[in-house]
């Protein structure tokens, strides 16, 4: 056996910079996007450890006085102690609701994201890879349903179906799964194109193999945008299904009813029931944005310096 | 003769572009839109012998690929029969086709989309043989290193990724990948084209090492005739979808019969005609989607006669295991 050729020239080094750490120097070059990761990092912390951090379980209605109604921000509470945020009409800490109502509604969006996710980019690579008919008559659904807002289907999906954490789940992805299938059906043709495709098909290797194993993988960079985004969506449309009243229960509010009970009394000079939910709601989404922003920069090959 | 390891019959490949809806509502309303068909490959037989390496050449566009694919079992042609060791593919059981798929592998032009960016060599490598049982888990890194071993590869980089290597080390993987099925027959299609001049050296002489370790049988094919004079037994000339010449490689550089075989030779830079005056093969390649009425070559061919525009010449035997299809039958001046 002869000496291995040609791996002293050209071999590049290993060890200097692996894709993952090039990654996280290209994320961070814009403050803007680190700030907003951060930001997005301490909402979900705070959210997680909601139950530890609270004064007040807005859950559990024995904890909860109707007679601390309405208190402005920096009332003591009949229990004892400060409602830094006020409370909203039924005597809810808005404090402790906002982090509740956080967890409900990250939950909601991430839950729905990634169902939505599976079964849309599943959809898209059998679209993909199959072709002729089967993707003709895919894509065709998939534009049909873009044609609607995606508010518009969810709330049909809502009124029919009722309310309840899971029957908003399941609108939401009713909802954004086309997002999904059309991104993985793009770049899933201009992968299964490529010859390593055709080499996997020559080695005999089984269509649901070439799929997932070898065509899948090299269309994440997109998935991964448009998931972020698609997230942040949810999480918006989840509170615009509440606050219009078909989305999740009084007795358990998200975001968007906090905003949808507080709205009542807007008028009144009582803005902070729907103003700090709003925020907090705000904050969240436009932290996801400003991440799902900086990987498209940074995960787009059309992009790189 | 023995049986050929792998045979084309008839083997025809059209590429239709359908109508779309408007283009369908046009036709019917009378406007004359149609289909349009390239014929790739236009009804070509060819038989390679156990352990033979047949060069296939022919300018670009000329269905050389596309033939090399269909013969790999990648394409399936649009009419026509494959066989492997005289089984054609439609009569054979699932055992014997998963063989035949396994037996024929393909090396692939470009080394950079052939490999899948996001595994590492040893699951490029050990993928196939691991899901085809032709080793178990345990004996998958030895067997692995051994392959890497067979191409001349250091099994030391088989944990690393496929841009972390040069473009001869990629194409050496690629051939390990193919080798890894224990392939009788490999189709190398343009498989040194796309490399540095020096590494193109290392990868032919490790083709010719590979064939003799392994018993192979090889399809080479390539623009390139000084390439395939190097390295083919029996080169194989085609032309717009057809072969136009088959004959041993000496016989076919010395003494080429086809006028368009000769138009290419003359082409070829040599060093012993340094004052040559090229002259290029006169017009255009004739589009695959009209192809000329005739011999595909009349519009190019200085000796074209009226027979050549409207009568297809057949690829006949003109001396022993060489064949032309020229209505001049062999007798044009050399």
């Amino acid at each position: 056996m002869s000496v291995p050729a040609d791996s002293a020239p050209g071999a590049p080094e290993i060890g200097v910079e692996t894709p993952f750490q090039r990654f996280r120097a290209e994320f961070f070059e814009s403050w803007i996007a680190a700030f907003a990761l951060g930001l997005l990092g301490l909402i979900v912390v705070l959210a997680l450890l909601a139950p530890w951090i609270t004064p007040q379980n807005p859950y559990d209605l024995g904890q909860v006085d109707v007679l601390d109604g309405k208190l402005p921000p920096g009332s003591r509470a009949y229990t004892g102690y400060t409602m830094w945020l006020g409370s909203d009409g039924a005597g809810r800490d808005l404090y402790s609701a906002i982090l509740y109502g956080l967890r409900i509604s990250i939950s909601v969006g991430v839950a729905s994201g990634v169902i939505a996710l599976v079964i849309g980019s599943t959809i898209g690579l059998i679209a993909a890879y199959a072709g002729g008919r089967v993707e003709t008559v895919v894509m065709r659904l998939v534009d049909l349903q873009l044609s609607f807002p995606a508010a518009l289907i969810a709330l049909m999906l809502v009124a029919v179906m009722g309310r309840g954490i899971d029957k908003i789940i399941i609108a939401l992805v009713a909802a954004q799964w086309a997002y999904y299938a059309r991104t993985v059906r793009a770049s899933a043709l201009v992968e299964s194109a490529k010859e390593y495709v055709e080499a996997a098909r020559c080695l005999g290797l089984g269509h649901a193999r070439i799929v997932f194993r070898h065509i899948l993988p090299n269309c994440m960079a997109p998935l991964i945008v448009v998931g972020t985004v698609q997230t942040a969506h949810a999480i918006a449309l989840e509170a615009t299904l509440s606050f219009l009243g078909v989305g999740l229960r009084q007795t358990e509010p998200s975001l968007g009813v906090l905003i949808a009970n507080g709205f009542e009394y807007m008028m009144s000079g009582r803005y902070w029931i729907s103003f700090f939910p709003g925020i907090a709601l705000l904050l969240t989404i436009v932290s996801i944005n400003l991440v799902g922003d900086q990987l498209r920069d940074v995960l787009n090959p059309r992009l790189k310096k | 003769m023995s049986v050929p390891l792998i045979e084309v019959r008839g083997v025809t490949k059209h590429f239709v572009k359908r109508l779309d809806l408007a283009g369908k509502i046009a036709r019917r309303l009378g406007a004359d839109v149609d289909e349009e068909v390239v014929h790739a490959v236009d009804a070509v037989d060819l038989a390679v012998r156990p352990g033979e390496v047949v060069g296939l050449a022919g300018e670009s566009g000329c269905g050389k690929s596309t033939l090399g694919r269909m013969m790999a079992g990648i394409l399936p042609p649009t009419d026509g029969e494959i066989l492997f060791e005289g089984i054609a593919a439609s009569e054979m059981s699932g055992a014997q086709r998963r063989a035949a798929t396994l037996a024929v592998q393909m090396i692939f032009q470009d080394p950079f989309a052939s490999l899948n960016p996001r595994l590492r060599v040893e699951q490029i490598i050990g993928e196939a043989p691991l899901v085809h049982g032709l080793v178990d888990r345990g004996g998958l890194s030895d067997y692995v290193d051994d392959i890497m071993r067979n191409v001349r590869l250091d099994p030391a980089l088989k944990r690393r990724y496929p841009h972390q290597f040069s473009g001869g080390q990629r194409q050496r993987i690629g051939i390990a990948r193919a080798l890894a099925v224990r392939p009788r027959f490999l189709v190398c299609d343009e498989a040194i084209a796309s490399l540095d001049v020096s590494i193109q050296a290392q990868v032919l002489n490790l083709f010719m090492d590979l064939r003799e370790e392994f018993d192979l049988t090889y399809l080479f094919i390539s623009h390139d005739l000084s390439v395939v004079e190097h390295i083919a037994d029996r080169v194989v000339i085609m032309y717009l979808g057809r072969i136009v010449e088959s004959a041993p490689t000496e016989q076919l550089f010395s003494a080429p019969r086809h006028p368009y075989t000769q138009a290419l030779l003359a082409d070829v830079p040599r060093l012993d005609q340094r004052k040559h005056d090229f002259s290029p093969v006169a017009g255009e390649i004739p589009s695959p989607l009209d192809p000329p009425p005739g011999c595909h070559f009349h519009p190019r061919c200085p000796h074209a006669m009226p027979i050549c525009r409207t009568q297809q010449p057949v690829l006949r035997e003109i001396a022993p295991g060489a064949f032309s299809a020229c209505h001049l039958d062999g007798n044009s001046g050399t």
